[in-house]
């Protein structure tokens, strides 16, 4: 099957809010775009952001990390972690010369499927407006 | 590597309407390591499990990828499947290709396309799963129930009666709670004390239930169905085996002019006092801010008439450790400070008062000894005004944002009581909405104002200013009527907004339980888990938890009872494998684990290591108790020498996702 090539859109999702947010536009039925994949963590402070760099590196074109509200963590405060981690990340991913956009941190709660969805599809156009991010991408990744 | 089968489901029409599953099975059959890959109607049903089960013996199966839909809906069904088949359950992978994919996506190749990516990702993580299994603590068969009020009393009593050991820690010298301040309750108007003050019995007599009153809980360590919590016992100086609760010291001790807590201020008590005349424990207390004694070594009034001899003046802070299997918050709430509203004038008059201090001025135990009178003259108010919202519903800095729920309904017991005792006082409630819903709670407001002539009048108050003669202007919008009215009242009631006690903040701290904004502990869900905590084996009752009233809290207070006997009665709990683990070979012993954890599940110990040279070296490793981690990860990240890993979530794992998504 030929997979037409779309910008890549990787989302980490918090299994506690965002995941079942996630779920929830599911069982709503809301729409957004089919490019973006997700990836079940259990917090948002799971993600390590060497994964977002990797990420770039095997070819996604943005990456999407979503956790509680903040004070609604289910750890308590695995999403302030997160969320100073991203901080620190932006500035980084300038110095890598990829544009801040390409990574997002949203809040989106286990009852917030029309966000969950509204929030992708935002994300989805904010990157197929920037196009393919080739600044990390490893050829030795591709197969 | 792994032998893995892939088992597509339809759900119906579910998936397949928009997934071509047959596709799928067929493509996700020539991924490597996959020697079975098949597609069937309902995979949750009997005899999906059963085709599940068939083909891990006939292929030998080390992994399991089911494609279908979230796994927070069937995981569980189909790690049990697998594990009856002889698959450790923790080998078993769920791609969720309903919820999101078929669901969200009108077009059956799109569908298709991204069912087949998340197949592959789902089977390049179980690649690297690694068979778990959950280990198992034992329970201590005691619980600990903090706060002695109705909340935290019901508790007791509900997880006493089942058999267990119950401990009640209550800060103050009694046990009886806010509701013991109370005159009266809504809706049916019975006596509070005489529902309330049997149970306070009920509690010091249950051969189950011990009562740390007087105490404070000042750490707490160890997990569900292990804590250790170090209880403060605070000097009383009385000795509480000798005390009998004459109340001799009470009426001797020279220093009188302490305001009473339990009546609001509105009255005096001695230096050594007994809360009031039901308190349970019934032992004097010596306030050692006040007593002379303790002060300045002069008087000893109160052991020189004490018969008992239980007078102590060198009694110490007590620090008691025990061991429980589970916690019970039931610290309740206080009124909000009015003395910051400075619209209402309540820090300029002594006639503008709270409702608990009304409920105090109704009361037969109360200062007054339960006639209505005015606290600056003793005189009887003949106009009083009630204001609801006092802080509620407010986006003030001095406000809460919600709603105290209690207001409306004590406000129209108060209004209708006093119309009651004395028809010939006129009544004004100023309220932005009157809320009701409850059992026979709107009867019950339309009584006080059909059959007792209470004056309601929608709007708020702007302004109550003291007059010189002592009456209070009571400056106010009538919204219906669309006018400004002026009132001159002699009381002035205000509902102030109800707020956690402040010592819930530093409690949740130390038992690491999570709090909304505004100091409510937060429920593990809002619906399906209301008197649970999020953090495992911490359980909330009462008004700790958000704004209820009495029928509420004990309603609550008996399903967290419930959820605690559901758990004592457990010889051993079964806990999550999927918890962090150390490697310590690569661990630096930072310590930056240790601080980001937020249940305190890893502690460092030094171990012996080999050098190079075959010699032993100790070195300080990291180590998780997989009791107490719940597995959020938070330390995976910070660790900067990559030795923290989290079984069933690896960094290879999540890569491994990652990169099949990529590719």
């Amino acid at each position: 099957m030929q997979i037409e090539k779309k910008p890549l859109i990787v989302a980490f999702c918090c299994n506690w809010c965002s995941y079942a947010g996630a779920d929830l536009a599911g069982t709503n039925r809301l729409n957004y775009p089919a490019n973006v994949k997700i990836i079940r963590v259990p917090c948002s402070c799971r993600v390590n952001p060497l994964f977002i760099l990797k990420a770039f590196q095997r070819g996604a074109d943005g990456v999407i990390i979503c956790g509680c509200h903040p004070g609604d963590c289910h750890y308590t405060t695995g999403n302030y972690y997160a969320r100073r981690r991203i901080t620190l990340l932006f500035s980084m991913l300038s110095y890598l010369g990829i544009e801040k956009n390409r990574v997002r941190l949203e809040w989106v709660s286990a009852a917030e499927g029309a966000k969950f969805a509204a929030t992708m599809q935002s994300f989805a156009e904010e990157i197929a407006e920037l196009g393919e991010c080739k600044r990390l991408e490893d050829l030795r990744c591709k197969k | 590597m792994q032998r893995i089968g892939v088992f597509v489901c339809h759900c119906g029409t579910n998936i397949a309407g928009t997934v071509d599953v047959k596709t799928v099975a067929e493509m996700l059959g020539k991924e490597p390591g996959v020697v079975f890959s098949t597609d069937y109607q309902y995979m949750c049903s009997e005899a999906g499990q059963t085709l599940i089960q068939d083909a891990i013996k006939e292929h030998n199966l080390g992994g399991v990828v089911i494609c279908s839909c979230s796994p927070r809906m069937h995981e569980q069904t189909f790690r049990k499947a697998c594990a009856k088949a002889g698959l450790n359950p923790y080998m078993v992978e769920v791609a969720n290709i309903r919820e999101q994919c078929s669901w969200i996506h009108k077009d059956v190749a799109e569908g298709t396309e991204k069912a087949v990516i998340l197949g592959r990702a789902a089977i390049a993580k179980v690649h690297l799963n690694a068979p778990l299994t959950a280990g198992e603590s034992p329970v201590v068969k005691r619980a600990l129930v903090i706060g002695g009020g109705i909340a935290g009393m019901q508790t007791a009593l509900d997880i006493a009666d089942a058999g267990f050991e119950v401990d009640i820690v209550e800060k103050n010298a009694t046990i009886g709670g806010k509701m013991a301040q109370i005159d009266k309750t809504f809706p049916t108007l019975d006596c509070s004390a005489c529902i309330l003050t049997p149970k306070m019995v009920d509690c010091a007599q249950h051969e189950k239930i011990n009562i740390y009153a007087y105490s404070e809980v000042e750490d707490v360590k160890g997990f569900v169905g292990n804590f250790s919590v170090a209880i403060r016992k605070k000097a009383r100086y009385v000795d509480e085996t000798k005390c009998t609760g004459c109340g001799i010291c009470t009426e001797k001790c020279p220093v009188k002019n302490i305001p009473n807590e339990f009546n609001m201020g509105m009255d005096n008590r001695r230096s050594i006092y007994i809360p009031f005349a039901q308190a349970v424990p019934k032992i004097a207390t010596i306030d050692p801010n006040t007593c002379n004694k303790l002060k300045t070594g002069k008087c000893g009034v109160c052991s020189k008439v004490c018969g008992a001899g239980a007078i102590d003046y060198t009694q110490k802070d007590e620090i008691i450790r025990r061991e429980y299997g589970a916690i019970v918050v039931a610290t309740g709430f206080n009124m909000i400070d009015m003395t910051k509203f400075d619209e209402f004038g309540y820090a300029q008059s002594k006639d503008v008062i709270t409702s608990l201090e009304f409920e105090r001025l109704t009361n037969a135990a109360g200062p007054t000894g339960g006639t209505l009178l005015r606290p600056s003259d003793g005189k009887h108010p003949h106009t009083i005004v009630f204001v609801q919202c006092c802080g509620s519903r407010s986006t003030t800095e001095n406000g809460k944002p919600y709603c105290s729920k209690i207001c409306c309904m004590y406000t129209a017991k108060h209004a209708m009581l006093t119309r009651e005792k004395y028809p010939d006082t006129d009544v004004y409630v100023f309220y932005i909405d009157v809320r009701t819903p409850g059992k026979n709670f709107d009867e019950f407001y339309r009584r006080a104002v059909e059959q007792y002539g209470v004056h309601y009048v929608k709007g708020m108050v702007g302004k109550v200013a003291p007059r010189a003669d002592g009456t209070l202007h009571v400056q106010a919008s009538d919204l219906l009527a669309g006018e400004q009215l002026h009132i001159d009242a002699d009381l002035v009631v205000l509902a102030g907004a109800i707020e956690p006690d402040k010592s819930a903040r530093g409690l949740a701290t130390k038992l690491t339980a999570s709090m909304d904004t505004n100091d409510f502990f937060t429920e593990a869900h809002p619906k399906l888990r209301p008197v649970e905590s999020p953090t495992a084996g911490v359980f909330l009752s009462g008004v700790c938890q958000g704004p209820k009233d009495i029928p509420e809290t004990v309603a609550q207070a008996g399903a967290a009872a419930s959820k605690v006997i559901g758990l004592l009665v457990k010889d051993k709990l079964t806990c999550n494998p999927c918890v962090a683990q150390s490697d310590e070979l690569l661990c630096n012993g930072c310590s930056g684990c240790e601080h980001v954890c937020p249940y305190g599940a890893i502690t460092y110990e030094t171990k012996e290591f080999m050098q190079f040279d075959r010699s032993m070296k100790p070195r300080r490793v990291a180590s998780v108790n997989p009791a107490v981690c719940q597995g959020c990860g938070a330390c995976t990240v910070t660790c900067p020498s990559g030795a923290m890993d989290l079984k069933g979530f690896s960094n290879r794992q999540i890569m491994a996702e990652v990169d099949a998504i990529c590719k």
